[in-house]
């Protein structure tokens, strides 16, 4: 079971075109972050989508992870933003 | 396990509605640099500070990266300076000594602001707190991150007339010597009744007596975050209207301990306390007064604005303290007019008056805050505002505090301009009577009864 610690949350945001998936859980997979959990849904005309993943036995760091992730997102033309689950954890949860 | 729409609706709060943590606070004391010798005190400052807040920034910015969630500011207060100093320093150039070694420092850990060149006089000066006020115009002067503050009263001991006369002085030294940045000077000292030891906001904060050697203590914000919250139950009964600040306020406070405790952590500096206050800045949506409009006034100001305000205030504080172990600090609805576009509108519409500021400070903390004068506002009168306010928070057992500025050169109807975070100011008028003779008369007003509890 991965520490909850090494949980993070992925969110990509934009407008909907082929491959956004595709893209990131290829980085993903290349730099050995466990993908958990994937939901997406469409807000106000807006693609989103949201990844739980673990990065426990990635092989780059949490901070490297996050530049790569915003620069590939940009390639495509979509916001991408990786977080640590904690902040989601402790604002929705008791 | 975390859904779409809660990361969502937390990322909404921090991209679109100004949600951010204004301050990591780090509290040092400085009581074990205390030295005869002025120039090994200053060198003991210089290295404590630049020791235990080397890692500040940087961890402050590591934090914001892992949660995508921006820290506006990093802060260090210090324990009051007139007590750190009083052996070293027997002229008030000496203080300014250490102003200045304490703006070297700042600069050299890269933090926003250093506050506490302070003194506590809520009962009496000794000859080194009168030293230290005396030197605050020209300390404020020749530093650009030292924030300066003076206890005048408090609950139990009264209030020290003399020092507010002296205050009123120096206020209006500081304005004159900081003239051609349309007074700013001021904008960095703040005078307080019941002054809280914890403090993480500027100008106000300086590190306890009764505190570690080292804390640190975090400051909240999100006015927009309540506003668009609000904004989902126009028109809604109060019992829904408190029930929706009280759930914001706990959002947004378990975002500040979080912050919190991560930074302890990484620091290895124990965690204070969080403050709860809801701080605007000039951006728009992320004001109290159109919290104060979202409730149903057309401007800050207007009747009804002081019950409004006690209801937000409350009820931030009830959302807030479930959601933080620790809750100290000043803890309230900041009602500052230069930070807060809303306040801004409000006074050039005619809605907002000084007068009307102050009723407004018996239900929030903290005071008349960030409000600029016209420059020729006479020492004894800027006295009288202060005393005033000192009055309400002796009487009501409360922080209160005063940060006016009188700009020099300027009378109402004009602006002053101090950019930033601080913002910029219509200049508002004071009442033109005299208090001159009050001010006068010397000595202090006496504890109010009910401070007689034991």
């Amino acid at each position: 079971m991965e520490k909850k610690a090494d949980r993070v949350i992925i969110t990509v945001v934009g407008k909907d075109t082929v491959g956004i998936i595709a893209k990131v859980c290829t980085y993903l997979s290349n730099n050995r972050i466990n993908v958990l959990d994937i939901s997406q849904t469409i807000v106000q005309d807006f693609f989103n989508m949201m990844m739980i993943a673990d990065i426990g036995s990635s092989s780059k760091p949490f901070d490297i992870c996050s530049k790569e992730l915003a620069q590939i997102g940009q390639e495509i033309g979509v916001a991408v933003k990786c977080q640590r689950e904690e902040i989601f954890d402790k604002m929705h949860r008791i | 396990m975390t859904n779409i729409w809660e990361v969502h609706e937390t990322n909404k709060m921090i991209e679109q509605e100004n949600l951010d943590v204004r301050t990591i606070t780090l509290g040092i004391s400085l009581m074990d640099c205390i030295d005869s010798d002025l120039e090994r005190l200053n060198q003991k400052i210089y290295d404590k500070i630049t020791a235990t807040a080397r890692n500040l920034v940087s961890v402050g910015a590591q934090i914001e990266q892992d949660y995508c969630i921006p820290i506006v500011n990093k802060r260090i207060s210090v324990t009051p300076i007139a007590l750190v100093g009083s052996a070293a320093c027997h002229r008030k150039e000496d203080f300014v000594t250490v102003a200045k070694t304490l703006d070297a420092a700042a600069k050299e850990v890269g933090v926003n602001f250093i506050g506490g060149y302070s003194a506590l006089v809520s009962k009496g000066m000794t000859r080194g707190d009168e030293l230290l006020i005396r030197s605050i115009p020209e300390a404020l002067k020749v530093t650009d991150l030292v924030c300066s503050s003076v206890n005048l009263g408090s609950t139990k001991t009264g209030i020290n007339m003399d020092a507010v006369r002296l205050m009123g002085e120096m206020i209006k030294e500081t304005a004159e010597r900081t003239k051609e940045h349309d007074s700013m000077g001021c904008s960095k000292l703040v005078v307080f009744c019941n002054a809280p030891d914890d403090n993480p906001f500027m100008a106000g904060a300086f590190h306890g007596v009764t505190e570690a050697d080292a804390i640190i203590n975090v400051g909240v914000s999100g006015p927009g975050v309540v506003k668009t919250a609000l904004s989902k139950v126009r028109g809604e009964n109060f019992e829904v209207l408190c029930e929706t600040i009280k759930k914001t306020a706990f959002k947004i406070t378990r975002v500040g301990q979080l912050v919190a405790q991560e930074a302890s952590r990484r620091l290895g500096i124990p965690f204070g306390i969080i403050d709860l206050s809801l701080a605007p800045t000039p951006a728009v949506g992320d004001s109290v007064a159109e919290i104060l409009e979202e409730i149903g006034l057309e401007y800050a100001g207007a009747p009804g604005t002081t019950a409004a305000l006690a209801l937000l205030n409350d009820q931030v504080k009830k959302g807030g303290v479930m959601a933080s172990s620790y809750v100290g600090g000043l803890s309230g609805a900041f009602i500052p007019v230069s930070e807060d576009q809303g306040m801004i509108d409000a006074v050039k519409a005619g809605a907002l008056t000084l007068e009307k500021l102050e009723a407004m400070t018996c239900v929030c903390s903290v005071g008349l805050d960030m409000i600029a004068i016209p420059g020729d506002t006479s020492a004894s009168s800027i006295s009288g505002v202060i005393a005033d306010e000192m009055a309400i928070g002796m009487v009501n057992q409360k922080t209160t505090a005063v940060r006016i500025i009188p700009v020099i050169g300027k009378g109402v109807g004009e602006t002053a301009e101090f950019g930033g975070l601080l913002g910029y100011a219509p200049i508002m008028p004071v009442n033109a009577s005299s208090c001159e003779a009050f001010i006068k008369r010397g000595g202090r007003i006496p504890a109010p009864i009910h401070s007689f509890k034991n």
